[in-house]
């Protein structure tokens, strides 16, 4: 209730002067045995690199791939808990996304910048408006009807894809374009740029949103309706309008972490494998907390890498059963993940 | 007379079964040897269809990766007949051992789904029919790879032959499924899936009959995916992507989860759409999967039911006019919307 003090506070209008906001108490976003782990697993990471600069180099491409799954993770979490529901058509909203750079890009010959800007756009408003014509029908039907009509989203924009562009590989550029081969000593380890770029555009993007949740009022009015979706509707907030939101947000930031990856060959079916990993790292994250997404796409990300590189049993062919085996294990284990906290709470 | 008058929606789903089993009966007789073939395959997808119906549909136990029990299937059924040398009539033994082991591996995934819910349920299956087909490319010495596995050239059925065995299998399969529903076991089933607080409060040990839910469902879809590799004689990690899963969704949403009469059109339209898409001209090969997901999403719009909705609503609509006084039968709970 307090969410929603801030908005309209009680006993005045909300012209004059701005209430004085309250001081909160800051709760940990992660509670203390998980926190350990995580400082453990990290530190891990860091001592090893610093003895062997190959186990380094490992650990930098394999963060940079968890950087990319934490950013489409960002983006079910971003829709999971406006609305519990789990978009299984992320994956394929960001492939369409990607192709419809290209299309620019490539096939139209604009400015790459331009398209990049453009597309960003464009799934943005998409996902608002898909969330409005086709999420809110069933917006209070039982969790199986959302989930098919994700699940028929999925299906209905591999399709289009498939039928625009065709199912053979095509060349496409990253946003580093040429520079992307470009490497950078830390060190002894020797880091591609493109890495880099990825982890610090994950960083940053949940560093923003969480701006975004924190300071803005539009940002409160989307805790509120994904808090107390009645009360909020009765200071006035349109919820559903913030579920669009959530879904705008959504799609942009899986048309990002889809420019991000762009593969060498790129396939309509490309971001089938990263959706499972996005949905491992968001649970691993706890499937609430956006920080919560990104840390855990950076610990599976790693994990991976670092399992496949030196156990070749796992090599790269069991990367995906690995996945499968850390969402199992998560959810049996800590339904809650690393950054929930048992009674849910939505930050 | 104390012996109550059958329902008329007994009568006609009695009808409707007959009609059915003759259809099957009689249809080698009037269509060609190549229609057959395509006819087999429609008793695969009937059976996939039905054990998702079971555990989705009755059970409430979102499944998403039905297509990796087919692949277990297949892939048993395969293996048994390559390595194993199940060669002629031995073959029709790989279908109840396929089944045995999609069984055991149904009830192993059914286990972790004993402590998850809903969604959880949804995401692990998911996961399950991403990841599973990468097991086969890592043990490629024996299953073959990515590339697939041909079965023996020497004795590949004739059409007929697989048009029947199919069928066969799918009837028994119809009727195991009837048969566990309509008993303590279904109604255990259907309460789960209705609340599974309520359940647990009646006596109902979610455990078991989750597992067992679990466990028959991934049986047939086990027997579903033998019968398919030996109709088609090979079997290939690409025959059960994700998409395969996918599709059978949207075949049992168009049939209708949570009822047994809608299934064979979904079957139907599973098989058979892909194929008029082609033909079609403007269409082009793709639409299938755009046309499927625009049909799902307005399915569930429009008839949450799916077919067998429809069929029911138009019982129930006879049934009022034929006997107006009587008090109406309180419509079954319609399975999508109050899972």
């Amino acid at each position: 209730m307090e969410l929603l003090d801030r908005i309209r506070p009680t006993g005045k209008t909300h012209e004059g002067a701005p209430p004085k906001p309250r001081k909160r108490r800051m709760r940990s976003p992660i509670e203390l045995p998980m926190l350990l782990l995580l400082i453990g697993y990290f530190g891990f990471l860091l001592i090893g690199s610093i003895v062997s600069s190959s186990f380094g180099q490992q650990t930098v491409s394999g963060l940079s791939a968890g950087a990319a799954y934490g950013s489409l993770g960002l983006a079910i979490v971003l829709i999971y808990r406006a609305t519990e529901v789990l978009n299984f058509a992320q994956g394929e909203m960001a492939m369409f996304s990607v192709f419809v750079c290209y299309q620019f890009n490539v096939l139209w010959g604009w400015n790459y910048w331009a398209s990049f800007a453009l597309t960003l756009l464009i799934s943005f408003v998409g996902g608002f408006v898909i969330q409005r014509v086709v999420i809110r029908p069933v917006e209070n039907a039982n969790i199986l009807t959302i989930v098919i009509v994700t699940i028929g989203l999925f299906f209905l924009f591999g399709g289009l894809a498939l039928r625009i562009w065709g199912g053979v590989p095509v060349a496409f550029r990253t946003p580093l374009g040429a520079d992307a081969t470009q490497h950078v000593t830390i060190g002894d380890i020797v880091v591609a740029k493109s890495d880099i770029v990825t982890i610090v555009v994950a960083l940053g993007v949940v560093f923003l949103l969480w701006l975004l949740f924190q300071f803005t009022k539009v940002g409160l009015a989307m805790r509120a309706s994904a808090l107390r979706p009645a009360a909020a509707r009765l200071v006035g907030i349109r919820v559903s309008w913030m579920y669009a939101l959530g879904w705008g947000l959504a799609a942009f930031l899986g048309a990002l972490a889809g420019l991000l990856i762009v593969p060498p060959g790129l396939e309509t079916t490309f971001m089938q494998p990263i959706l499972l990993y996005a949905f491992a790292a968001a649970v691993l994250g706890g499937l609430e907390s956006p920080i919560g997404a990104i840390v855990g796409g950076l610990v599976l990300g790693s994990m991976l890498n670092l399992l496949s590189a030196y156990i070749d049993w796992i090599g790269n062919v069991l990367r995906l059963p690995v996945a499968l085996v850390v969402l199992l294990i998560v959810l049996l284990v800590r339904p809650a993940g690393l950054f929930g906290h048992e009674t849910v709470e939505k930050v | 007379m104390t012996r109550p008058r059958p329902s008329i929606g007994t009568i006609i789903g009695l009808l409707a079964l007959a009609f059915g089993v003759v259809i099957v009966v009689t249809l080698p007789f009037w269509t060609s040897e190549f229609r057959e073939s395509q006819f087999a395959q429609v008793a695969v997808y009937f059976m996939a269809i039905l054990s998702l119906n079971l555990l989705t549909g009755y059970t409430g136990q979102i499944s998403l990766g039905q297509g990796a029990f087919l692949m277990i299937g297949g892939y048993t059924a395969a293996m048994l007949v390559v390595h194993s040398g199940w060669t002629g009539t031995q073959k029709l033994l790989t279908i109840p051992a396929a089944a045995g082991m999609a069984f055991v591996t149904g009830a192993i995934i059914g286990i972790p789904a004993l402590r998850l819910r809903g969604l959880h349920v949804a995401l692990t299956t998911f996961a399950l029919a991403l990841a599973l087909p990468q097991l086969v490319a890592k043990f490629h010495h024996f299953t073959g790879g990515p590339n697939g596995q041909q079965l023996p050239f020497t004795e590949i059925p004739t059409n007929e032959y697989q048009y029947r065995m199919s069928w066969i299998v799918a009837g028994i399969c119809f009727l195991i499924v009837w048969l566990v529903l309509r008993g303590r076991t279904g109604r255990a089933f259907r309460s789960i899936r209705d609340s599974e607080v309520a359940a647990v409060s009646s006596g109902v040990s979610l455990p078991i009959y989750k597992i067992i839910a679990f466990g028959i469902s991934a049986a047939i879809a086990g027997a579903a995916g033998a019968v398919g590799a030996l109709d088609t004689n090979n079997v290939s990690p690409q025959n059960y992507s994700l998409n395969l899963s996918i599709l059978i969704l949207v075949g049992a949403a168009i049939g209708g989860l949570g009822s047994l009469w809608g299934m064979w059109l979904g079957a139907i339209i599973l098989e058979f759409l892909p194929l008029w898409a082609q033909d079609t001209p403007g269409l082009g090969g793709q639409a299938p999967q755009v046309v499927q997901g625009i049909a799902l999403i307005l399915i569930m719009f429009l008839l949450p039911g799916g077919f067998a909705g429809l069929i029911r609503q138009a019982v129930l609509f006879i049934a009022r006019y034929r006997t107006p006084t009587a008090p109406e039968p309180a419509p079954a709970t319609p399975p999508v919307g109050r899972v």
